[in-house]
């Protein structure tokens, strides 16, 4: 079976999986930005002053794109740890779907298409609600959706990789704490950067959130060079390159033993 | 279900040995699951791996399902080496695992039509099939269920129509009916007997005799990675153990009296005596003239159980 049919097949059980369990997800999965943008954006953002070093904009336009970035990492965090887990280890069904034609490497490409496209479309309606909101300076903020969604596959990628390796989810709770919860705090969505101690800057510089955020505020305001855009963009294409290829390999050294 | 006619035809000049396997070996690390297997699995036949866990047997399973490389030896199933052409060979071989692994979060239904889809199906197929397969399962008023809270039985048959979605010439069942109760496995059996009268060549593992008895056409007997025997289930018996068996069970506890005079061959178990000989009742009658007086005495015909016994020295189920 061609490569992009088999995935394509892959996906497909998950849009199905989807569609009968939609309702406990949307909760979360639109709500919860949705409550950050007002509370940070709204509240609290009425009582930061604007100043030179975020651009002269308002807090809430500010924050807008950056929210995006960091809750389809959190998205994709979620859909790349528990679910890939369970089908390894509780339902097992990645197992039936390599006893077809399907390959262990479109398992995990179907894997990584459910993740791209989920978070696009959550990227999207996010942005819609924030704009229906008042929170955008722009039409630039459309960009947040391309780059939220490269930036969580960027994240995903590798996770889905070290997922496939394991067998209990207690590592789980570490990254939540030690990865996720600092890097959607620390890495430019709330406050710049260069407010944060000199010697932390390189570590912020790995994170695939700090590159999408860049990429994503950058283009909201016009801000961005074409230069660094391409370095951000090379950097996270190069994660989820270097993820997904890992993940080829846990895959098929899990299904195929 | 039924297969047409034509397709009769349509098999005509192809391969007859579906599976071939010659010197197999399969290793994880150091330890040897498979340890050079010569195998032949004929088109239309009901084959078994009869052995205890951890014979060796789900891991050649998984090395004719094409899921799994071989570590040494030659194997060719449906005429293709799975090195090669695994995902061709998959599409057409149906697989039952030992463990189900539905999509427990999805309906019935939806876990059939999902599968056609793996098989590359249209989606209009797929929901055809669909309803078939839920006939035949017998699952038409659960179709729309979640598979979760299903009956393990129920599960088993969905797991079986599943493996059927493709109409694979060949379907793997690995201990289909273990951890089932005596009326789900009847069912079960049922419905893998009309899958052999409409000409779909079965391998399947299992350490219950008297599944391999009723099932299968011809087996092979493992143990410790290797083949034992091989045979029809009654050529098996004919060759390795007598027409009748007559069982002496004692008092726990007390020494087992030395009949080995009495019959052909003596297995002395934990528990009781197994004397093999042509003639259960009239050994049992000389048993008794002898003084010896058992607490509760059994005679039945040989089984695989005993060839078990007799080629390894052990039951098959502890």
């Amino acid at each position: 079976m061609p490569t992009l049919r088999g995935s394509w097949f892959a996906l497909e059980k998950s849009w199905t999986w989807y569609r009968r369990n939609w309702r406990a997800t949307a909760v979360s999965s639109f709500l919860t930005p949705v409550l950050f943008l007002v509370a940070l954006g709204f509240g609290f953002g009425s009582q930061v002053q604007s100043t030179a070093l975020i651009g002269g904009v308002s807090y809430l336009e500010y924050l807008a794109p950056a929210l995006v970035v960091v809750t389809a990492i959190q998205g994709a965090t979620f859909e790349s740890t528990y679910p890939v887990m369970s089908q390894f280890m509780w339902q097992k069904s990645y197992f039936a779907m390599v006893a077809t034609p399907i390959t262990p490497a479109q398992v995990l490409y179907g894997q990584m298409l459910w993740v791209g496209s989920t978070l696009f479309v959550k990227s999207a309606v996010f942005v819609g609600i924030a704009a229906a909101l008042g929170a955008t300076a722009g039409p630039g903020i459309l960009w947040s959706v391309v780059f939220a969604t490269l930036a969580a596959l960027a994240f995903s990628a590798p996770l889905v990789a070290y997922s496939a390796r394991l067998d209990k989810p207690d590592s789980f709770t570490t990254i939540f704490r030690f990865v996720l919860m600092p890097m959607t705090l620390f890495t430019g969505a709330f406050f710049p950067v260069s407010q944060l101690p000199q010697w932390l800057l390189p570590l912020v510089w790995l994170t695939p959130s700090w590159h999408g955020i860049e990429l994503a505020r950058g283009t909201a305001f016009g801000t961005l060079d074409l230069l660094p855009a391409l370095g951000h963009i090379a950097y996270l294409v190069a994660l989820t390159a270097g993820g997904v290829a890992l993940g080829v390999k846990f895959f098929h050294r899990r299904l195929a033993v | 279900m039924r297969r047409k006619l034509s397709d009769l035809f349509v098999n005509v000049g192809r391969v007859e040995n579906l599976v071939e396997a010659k010197a197999l070996t399969k290793h994880f690390g150091s330890f040897e699951a498979v340890r050079g297997i010569d195998v032949e699995v004929r088109r239309g036949e009901a084959f078994g791996f009869l052995g205890p866990n951890g014979a060796g047997k789900s891991s050649t399973m998984r090395m004719i399902s094409c899921v799994s490389g071989r570590t040494g030896g030659d194997l060719k199933v449906l005429g293709m080496d799975p090195e090669r052409d695994g995902p061709k060979i998959r599409a057409r071989v149906g697989v039952v695992p030992q463990l189900d692994n539905l999509d427990t979060e999805l309906t019935v239904r939806q876990n059939l039509q999902i599968y056609g889809r793996y098989f590359g199906m249209s989606r209009q197929r797929c929901r055809e099939k669909a309803d078939e397969l839920l006939e035949f399962a017998q699952l038409s008023d659960r179709a729309d269920h979640e598979v979760e809270p299903l009956s393990g039985g129920m599960k088993r048959r969905l797991t079986i129509a599943r493996s059927l979605v493709n109409d694979p010439e060949l379907l793997l069942l690995d201990e289909p009916t273990t951890g089932l109760d005596p009326q789900a496995r009847h069912l079960l059996w049922d419905r893998l007997f009309r899958l052999k009268q409409d000409g779909v060549t079965l391998i399947i593992t299992t350490h219950y005799m008297d599944e391999a008895e009723q099932l299968c056409d011809r087996l092979v007997v493992m143990d410790g990675g290797r083949i034992a025997a091989e045979g029809s289930p009654s050529e098996l018996i004919r060759r390795y153990s007598t027409r009748e068996v007559l069982e002496l069970r004692f008092q726990p506890g007390v020494e087992k009296p030395d009949l080995e005079r009495f019959a052909e061959r003596v297995e002395v178990l934990p528990d009781r005596l197994l004397l093999y000989t042509q003639d259960g009742e009239h050994t049992l009658a000389k048993v008794h003239e002898h003084g010896v007086q058992p607490v509760q005495s059994l005679v039945r015909r040989s089984s695989l159980e005993d060839v078990f016994l007799r080629l390894t020295g052990r039951t098959l189920v502890d």
